[in-house]
């Protein structure tokens, strides 16, 4: 039987570094398995996250060979036959081996204001499926965090005090776009959110497993939204006069 | 309080994040008490995630003709007439409530063209009902909550896992644990505690069940004196993945046949017509898993012993617009183009119908302050559950725990007590692993008590096989008591592992002793030697509870249902 060769990174936050395991290779395999091998049967102590093994939950992303992936979907035998390196993420701050603290994350989600609808506006709705086809992409995400590892405001700049990153404007974007939704986050990304500071590198559309278009589809049109709502003058004065809410719609 | 462990308290406390769980949350948040939500994985990553093909209500808004009364019935005959019909009737009353909540909160379904939920057929369902979002309900479902639970001040820790109900007397005060990231233990007193803690899958190899499927929450009830029923109903999926190795089991969703996918053998013959010509690739589960089965023991199976499904009649952009992520998954994979040709099938470990034996409606066990919703509970399905069934299940059930749990705690006069020689006891079980001269390596005992499971209680059982399992489990509990664990606390897998095999090691027993004791076929509960239903056993259900000299497995009547109820199953046979 042939053998695969993984550099897996092993360690915790006092530091830590790249160990050689060799896995058998079986059909079909994915990274995921190498090291659930490793872990049943060299070293229990292994850390990974992992939950449904089918892309669908986003728990296992990693640095693969440098490239942030599901570790679920990378199949072994694309890299036939050369060595293979695991990393954690290394936009979040290590906990152990391949696990990182991804508790920013789900604190940033906290600060945007929920899905909001009219009061009085208790449906069954009717929203006609051109209303809400674009919506289903944003809807896909399934909060892996590798556009996040990837976004160079997160990663480099250590941005965490000023972007909400990718993710969260793939997420506000669906909110916002909701026909039924009547909150405007725009100051929201304007300020903490930090829109601003995405300069539209599309490093996070190459990494995103569901394929979700995240600069063109979310990221341009909602920094549209803010432009419209802060830098138009006839909205501005409009603002001055009357204070009213926007009409909706991008 | 002791200083060794991390001191939380709530009014209520939920185990679980998944839709169970997260509704019953919000529930209780809404009702005015203090509420902690514990997962033992980040949250939005529960099993409820992987549910694809949709949530059943009868909404009417496809076909008009449907109503909660057929709902009711086809709920009542998939479960072969052993679910608690009480359950079943709030269930199909208020499903379709439940579904237009989440819409109100933000989730999103397909449409019709004019602007409505859309609703697909499935299996065993007479007129289309399920809601879906192409093939990932699951993850809108728990999205949704998920960002519902947030905002209405419940207060989540992730990464925690539970492993003992603390008690004070008879009722239940809290739970103990431990934090996954790196072992610091946990109390949380609670004076009330509701399991949304989902099924335990993990008991077999071949299932489409994530790690996390190991049972605690019901093997939690049963020591801390909770009854469980119906645990000898284990469902099988008739279509999970087969090839290659690393995807055997993974689930691939009963939309594909509600969207007109065709099962064939590998003689190519549409080998449904001969077991259930009627309802075809869309009879019950139990029923489909059972002809693959019988295909492949005839001789007829798929080269990895499974079955043909083809899907690729209904042309690439509709297979992708429908089905995106088996496209995904099988292309990825598997190498298989779904939108070209045939997938490779074959019956994996899905869900389980039994669990905690609950109050109908209310979710309270037979422990005080314990409650449980969602697949953790018993009752519902009975003999075998429908697809979709079981996201609306979660709604409906979560919430009415979330309420009758609330309600419970404002209705006590004093707070339980928290025993810290509880704590301490459990603390000393769960680090016994880390003592030298431990042996058992806690994968390679769960790889035994799957391979123990899949031979002596999988889709065909016999008296003997399942006796002489329940010996191989018996002995397998001996050797868990040597397991090993290297390292430390911090984040280690291994460790974890060797509470989950004493949990699923418990769960094992109670399938294997409660399948031993019903002599007939029904539902999930296929006996090669008791091959036929039995009246008698059609009007009983099996409880499991820990006795002074271990566990006992007695019988319950199933509730009768009013003569109103019973015609309506006969109306729409």
């Amino acid at each position: 039987m042939t053998e695969a060769t993984l550099h897996v990174f092993r360690g915790d936050k006092t530091g830590g570094e790249l160990r050689p395991y060799q896995v058998p290779l079986t059909e079909g395999m994915v990274v995921l398995d190498a090291i659930h091998y490793i872990q049943q049967h060299e070293d229990a102590t292994l850390a990974c996250r992992w939950n449904c093994k089918a892309a669908k939950c986003g728990s296992c992303g990693a640095e693969v060979n440098g490239k942030p992936r599901l570790m679920c979907k990378t199949r072994l035998d694309q890299f036939k036959g050369h060595p293979v390196t695991v990393r954690p993420l290394a936009a979040f701050p290590l906990i152990k081996d391949l696990v990182t603290d991804v508790s920013w994350n789900y604190r940033v989600n906290q600060e945007i204001p929920p899905f909001t609808p009219a009061r009085d506006d208790t449906g069954p709705w009717r929203m006609y499926p051109e209303d809400v086809d674009r919506m289903f992409e944003f809807r896909r995400c399934i909060e892996c965090f590798l556009c996040q590892d990837v976004c160079h405001v997160l990663r480099e700049h250590d941005g965490t005090s000023r972007y909400y990153g990718p993710r969260f404007m793939v997420r506000i974007a669906g909110l916002e776009m909701h026909p039924k939704d009547t909150v405007s986050r725009a100051h929201l990304l304007r300020g903490r959110g930090g829109i601003g500071f995405c300069n539209i590198t599309k490093c996070c559309e190459e990494v995103c497993p569901e394929e979700i278009h995240i600069t063109d589809n979310a990221i341009i049109p909602l920094k549209e939204r803010v432009a419209d709502e802060y830098f138009d003058p006839w909205r501005a004065l409009l603002r001055a006069f009357g204070g009213r809410r926007e009409p909706r719609g991008t | 309080m002791a200083d060794w462990y991390e001191a939380r308290r709530y009014d209520v406390l939920v185990v679980g994040a998944g839709g169970a769980g997260l509704r019953a949350a919000i529930a209780a948040a809404e009702a005015g008490v203090k509420v902690g939500l514990v997962c033992k994985s980040l949250l939005g990553k529960a099993h409820t995630v992987m549910a694809e093909g949709g949530i059943a209500a009868a909404l009417g808004n496809v076909d008009a003709k449907d109503s909660w009364e057929v709902h009711f019935a086809d709920t009542m005959r998939g479960g072969q007439r052993i679910n608690d019909y009480r359950m079943v009737e709030i269930f199909a009353k208020e499903a379709p409530e439940r579904v237009y909540e989440l819409e109100r909160w933000g989730g999103l379904f397909d449409r019709t063209p004019d602007g409505k939920i859309l609703q697909r057929p499935f299996g065993a369902h007479t007129y289309r009902r399920l809601c879906h979002v192409g093939d990932r309900t699951g993850l809108e479902l728990i999205r949704t909550l998920q960002d519902r639970a947030v905002h209405s001040g419940v207060e989540v820790l992730m990464e925690v896992t539970l492993s003992r109900l603390l008690k004070d007397g008879d009722r239940v005060a809290g739970a103990f644990g431990y934090r996954r990231e790196d072992g610091r233990f946990i109390v949380i007193g609670a004076k009330a505690v509701i399991l949304a803690t989902g099924g335990w899958g993990k008991v077999y190899k071949v299932t489409s069940n994530s790690w996390e499927c190991t049972g605690d929450g019901c093997a939690m009830a049963y020591e801390a004196g909770a009854e469980l029923m119906d645990m000898e109903m284990v469902q099988f999926h008739p279509t999970g993945m087969v090839w290659p190795p690393g995807v055997r089991g993974i689930l691939v969703t009963e939309a594909v046949r509600g969207e007109g996918g065709i099962l064939r053998n590998a003689k190519g013959e549409r080998f449904m017509q001969a077991y259930d010509p009627k309802k075809l690739e869309l009879s019950s589960r139990d029923v489909v898993s059972r002809s693959i089965y019988k295909e492949v023991e005839a001789g007829r199976g798929s080269p990895h012993g499974g079955a043909f499904l083809d899907i690729s009649h209904r042309g690439a952009e509709y297979i992708k617009k429908k089905l995106p992520s088996m496209y995904e998954q099988f292309l990825k994979l598997a190498d298989v183009d779904i939108t070209k040709g045939p997938m490779e099938v074959a019956p994996t470990i899905h869900y389980v119908m039994g669990g905690v034996r609950v109050a109908p409606g209310e979710g309270a066990s037979t422990v005080p302050g314990l409650f449980a919703a969602g697949e953790v509970a018993a009752g519902l399905h009975g003999a075998n559950r429908l697809g979709g069934n079981s996201l609306s299940d979660l709604v409906v059930f979560g919430k009415r725990a979330g309420e009758h749990a609330a309600r419970y705690v404002k209705g006590l006069d004093r707070a339980p007590r928290i025993d810290d020689g509880q704590a301490d006891e459990e603390r000393r079980l769960l680090l016994r692993p880390f003592d030298s001269g431990n042996t058992e390596n806690p994968y390679e005992l769960h790889a035994d008590l799957q391979e123990v499971m899949g031979t002596h209680a999988g889709i065909a059982r016999t008296g003997d096989g399942l006796r002489a399992g329940l010996d191989k489990i018996l002995s397998l509990q001996e050797r868990a008591e040597r397991m090993r664990a290297a390292g430390s606390p911090l984040y280690n897998p291994g460790w974890h592992a060797c509470r989950d095999v004493r949990f699923m090691l418990t769960l094992c027993e109670a399938i294997l002793r409660s399948a031993i004791e019903r002599t007939e076929s029904r539902g999930a509960h296929w006996r090669l030697d008791f091959p036929d239903q039995d009246a008698g056993w059609g009007r009983k259900n099996l409880v499991v509870r820990r006795g002074d000299a271990g566990m006992t497995v007695s019988t319950r009547p199933v509730p009768e249902m009013p003569s109103g109820l019973a015609r309506l199953l006969e109306a729409t046979a």
